[in-house]
């Protein structure tokens, strides 16, 4: 028999985990749900535009009543089925008109009680809180037949609540005890700025200001304050806060404190009882905004399905408001105090306004007010205690560089209208992010990412993506873990992958998969080839590759075209060339019946349109005319560009071009996180464009200068300088100890930009510039390395049918 | 469907293709994408993504999905079908593997 799961909270967070246990545990319980509210789930964080009118209630529902009759699930929603009692001895529920359950296990999210400030007068008619459904219904009723309202309480919900009544016709004075708005979430800088807008668009304030009474005989009239006061008002909401919602769960004996008490399992201190939501208090924390609680859903049902291993650690969250036009952000301590510095912009005629408080040179929070297209970043750097010394000075200026690419220089989600294009690589429109969101009850980025694609290639419009999220969610939509997993197959993070590799000695994939309990029989396409890059990086003498875990075009040698065609590169060192090979290049072209000859951006010959099978042949061809693979497709050394330097050119100082071909020499072949370009410019009018390189020389009089870190492509980033160095022989080592320690520490697919940005140019300076002894063993580990990585792949397939079954059919059939 | 009705055709032996890996049996029809996972099952998929025609037989194969070279869309080989939130379907073929020898149907799997 199955076991029976009860779940008391019809509400966001408890369905939520219910949803989740169904994904992993489908069969395994028996479940029932009451609901004090009579309907399906529906998404509260929506019922701010329903009040708005912007939306309909069933627009709003998440599950219907159908959703729990398809997965089995017994619903007993309205007043008469609040639980009223639950009896732990006998392991059931009961309910206020007697309906009674049994439970093996039970599920508490009773979710949170708005609260009602303690004055005469709080219980007229008139005085609604803002919290469900039927509060939404009072008040659109109200609006139709009154004209003044006021809002008690000047944070988020008062706010959210004022606006729409104001859309509703009524005229509308926010009551607030401070003086200044949204007080936890604003500094008084920024709360000034969202008053005047606000005030432009009509609403009244009057704050501070104590409610002492509400007014009226049978219907409320009027709020009155400390100071003697009165406004009048014929509606009258409080919305001064929630406070989680414990009653039932205190008269059960079960511990609370300020909610109910819960442990990083969600567990509360009976063991047979689980709670979620804004009911619990975990590690003294209770939370309002759905990204924890749903973070606590999935935790809470991995338990409940008796997986036992994922663990709830607390969320930090930020904040935005989701009133139409008005762009706000907050995270953290905006605070500060005497261990904290400030940095500030302000524009008060834009309506702009960014402040930014560092501790140890890491943010410690932010308030944005006006231009928040940059909050998540602002909020990663957070999350991940990234040092910000290195680009300090830019910092306000936020994530985007000079030049960014693929969604038109939109930084403002709410100019665009619905037509307009947010993501350039997935053509992906405004209004078709706000449908999948809407009509597929999406919260988090992934999810927005998996459903519309938007955002899931290059990520250049992340920042916009997330401001529509938060403009149609509102707060809260997303708190990632502070260190994301490798993928979903696994929790483990890419350092703790790489760190049990090199200290268990793993030396295979299954191996890796099996030590750190990979949730998938052979992980997938994003772990795999991450994976077999670690092996090979930790152990490149005996690591053995693992062709079917790597990208096609690193499998065959060859860039895959949208036409299932290849492309070949053949290697120039340092861009420099002779007449016989392109002889060579312009004879294979003829032959293969090639179409396309073009000349990449790394001075190299790019050969398009080569049919699978001809591969080997093409380059058995370009080996005999002294050509090897150009590694255009790898993870890995791609091209080292040159100028002429001085052996031609009247400026130049020194000879890049054959330090260009040195290095060239010495580095290709090797794997890699991501691709890795490099160019030697002969003197620092810079014709090679070293400094939008992950390694760029750039020549000088007195020896050379070496920039890392630079890329062109979406994000256009420019070097930062490592050091000046005067031989040769230092270019050199600096050049291989630079690649070992990205090819050592890097994350998979990172390229040396974000790289360096997460883990600050000082710290890279510091292992390769100052430490000259670590150093030396970084170039020694690369150089040894290398032994094993220069074998030219394309010779092996041309001429020792290694992986022969990649370019013939299996069989020819008709 | 009836055994005697399917023209059962030899494309070659199991060993043939590797594990986690794919082939292709060039037919007039086009090419199909023959499938081997870890466990040594065997599918075929008509070798064209749903979303952009491109060549699943050159995707990385994990569990009993693939993953279309191009966009990254992962398709069941059982059935050829795109994994949620995808949505889209390929044509898939019967295949069976007798003695290490692996047989191929150009009837499409209804």
């Amino acid at each position: 028999m199955k076991e029976k799961l009860v779940l008391i909270g019809n509400g966001m967070a408890g369905v939520r985990t219910l949803e989740e246990l169904l994904k992993i545990a489908p069969d395994k319980y028996d479940i029932t749900v009451f609901g004090a509210e009579p309907y399906g789930n529906y998404n509260r964080i929506l019922l701010s535009p329903v009040l708005a009118g912007e939306k309909t209630i069933d627009q709003i529902m998440l599950n219907d009543k159908q959703w729990y009759a398809d997965n089995g699930i017994t619903l007993y929603c309205g007043k008469e089925k609040e639980v009223v009692q639950i009896d732990r001895r006998k392991r059931k529920v009961i309910t206020s008109d007697g309906t009674t359950a049994e439970y093996d296990f039970l599920l508490l999210a009773t979710g949170s009680n708005p609260f009602i400030v303690p004055v005469p007068g709080n219980d007229l008619p008139g005085v609604v809180t803002f919290r469900d459904i039927r509060d939404v219904d009072l008040m659109l009723e109200a609006s139709k037949q009154h004209q003044h309202a006021v809002v008690i309480g000047g944070g988020l919900l008062g706010l959210e609540a004022a606006n729409g009544l104001m859309r509703q016709g009524m005229s509308v004075t926010v009551v607030h005890i401070q003086d200044t708005l949204m007080e936890r979430q604003l500094d008084k800088a920024a709360g000034e700025l969202l008053r005047k807008s606000l005030e432009e668009r009509g609403m009244h304030f009057y704050m501070p200001a104590q409610t002492t009474a509400i007014i009226g005989e049978d219907r409320v009239r009027g709020v009155r304050f400390k100071d003697g006061s009165e406004l009048y008002a014929d509606l009258v909401v409080m919305a001064v806060g929630i406070r989680p919602n414990i009653e039932l769960a205190k008269k059960s004996g079960i511990h609370c404190e300020r909610g109910i008490v819960a442990n990083d399992t969600l567990q509360t201190y009976d063991p047979r009882v689980y709670a979620v939501g804004e009911c619990v208090q975990h590690r003294g924390q209770a939370y309002g905004l759905v990204a924890p609680l749903f973070e606590q859903a999935k935790v809470c049902a991995n338990h409940l399905a008796h997986l036992g291993y994922a663990r709830y650690q607390g969320s930090m969250t930020s904040t935005k408001l989701k009133v139409t036009g008005i762009d706000l952000f907050s995270a953290g301590d905006f605070t500060g105090d005497e261990t904290t510095e400030e940095i500030v912009i302000k524009d008060a005629a834009r309506g702009m306004y960014k402040k930014i408080v560092l501790k140890d040179n890491r943010i410690h929070g932010a308030v944005m007010y006006g231009d928040t297209v940059d909050g998540a970043w602002y909020f990663q750097l957070m999350r991940d205690g990234t040092d910000v010394s290195a680009f300090r000075d830019h910092l306000m200026f936020g994530e985007s560089h000079l030049g960014d690419a693929g969604h038109g220089g939109q930084n403002k989600a709410a100019s665009m209208s619905d037509s307009m294009e947010v993501c350039g690589c997935n053509g992906v429109c405004k209004g078709a992010i706000v449908k999948a969101i809407t009509d597929k009850g999406l919260f988090t980025l992934d999810e927005v990412r998996t459903h519309t694609k938007a955002s899931s290639s290059c990520g250049s419009c992340t920042g916009l993506v997330e401001q529509i999220m938060s403009s149609v969610l509102g707060g809260g939509y997303s708190a990632a873990p502070k260190e994301k997993p490798v993928c979903k197959c696994t929790d483990h993070t890419h350092d703790e992958v790489r760190k049990v590799i090199r200290q268990q000695h793993l030396l295979s994939i299954p191996d890796v998969m099996h030590y750190l309990e990979w949730r998938t029989p052979n992980g997938c396409h994003s772990c795999r080839p991450a994976l077999n890059y670690y092996l090979l990086c930790a152990w490149p003498a005996e690591y053995k590759d693992d062709a079917q875990s790597r990208f096609i075009n690193e499998r065959v040698h060859a860039n895959i075209q949208k036409d299932g065609t290849y492309s070949v590169v053949p290697r120039m060192w340092g861009g420099v060339t002779t007449p016989d090979e392109l002889r060579t290049i312009a004879d294979v072209a003829d032959k293969y019946k090639i179409p396309t000859v073009k000349v990449t951006g790394g001075q190299r010959i790019d050969l398009l349109g080569v049919k699978k099978e001809d591969l080997p042949d093409v380059w058995r061809d370009l080996n005999k005319g002294g050509m090897v693979s150009g590694h255009a497709y790898a993870k890995g050394l791609r091209t080292v560009k040159t100028c002429v330097g001085k052996e031609w050119c009247r400026f130049g100082t020194q000879d890049s071009t054959a330090m260009g071909i040195q290095l060239e020499k010495r580095t290709w072949g090797s794997w890699m996180p991501h691709k890795f370009k490099m160019a030697v410019s002969g003197c620092p009018r810079n014709c090679a464009e070293a400094t939008i390189k992950d390694f760029g020389i750039v020549a000088v009089e007195s020896g050379w200068e070496l920039h890392v870190g630079g890329n062109g492509g979406v994000k256009v980033r420019a070097t930062d300088l490592l050091c000046k160095v005067t031989t040769d022989a230092e270019v050199e080592e600096y050049c291989y100890a630079f690649i070992q320690l990205y090819r050592e520490e890097a994350y998979y697919l990172d390229r040396t930009a974000p790289w360096i940005e997460r883990v600050g140019l000082e710290y890279v300076k510091q292992r390769i510039v100052e430490d000259a002894e670590g150093r030396k063993a970084l170039c020694e580990r690369f150089v040894e390395s290398q032994k094993y990585a220069q074998i030219d792949p394309w010779e092996e397939r041309a001429s020792h049918d290694v992986e022969r079954h990649e370019f013939v059919p299996l069989k020819l059939v008709g | 469907m009836i055994e005697t009705m399917t023209d059962w055709i030899e494309i070659g032996t199991l060993e043939d293709i590797p594990r986690l890996g794919s082939r292709v049996v060039r037919t007039t029809q086009g090419d199909i994408a023959i499938f081997r996972t870890a466990e040594d099952e065997v599918f075929a998929l008509n070798d064209s993504c749903p979303h952009k025609g491109g060549p699943l037989s050159q995707g990385i194969v994990h569990g009993k999905r693939v993953t279309c070279p191009l966009h990254n869309w992962v398709l069941e080989l059982s059935s050829g079908t795109a994994v949620a939130p995808d949505q889209g379907h390929t044509a898939c073929f019967p295949v069976k593997v007798e003695d290490g020898m692996v047989r191929l149907s150009l009837q499409p799997q209804a």
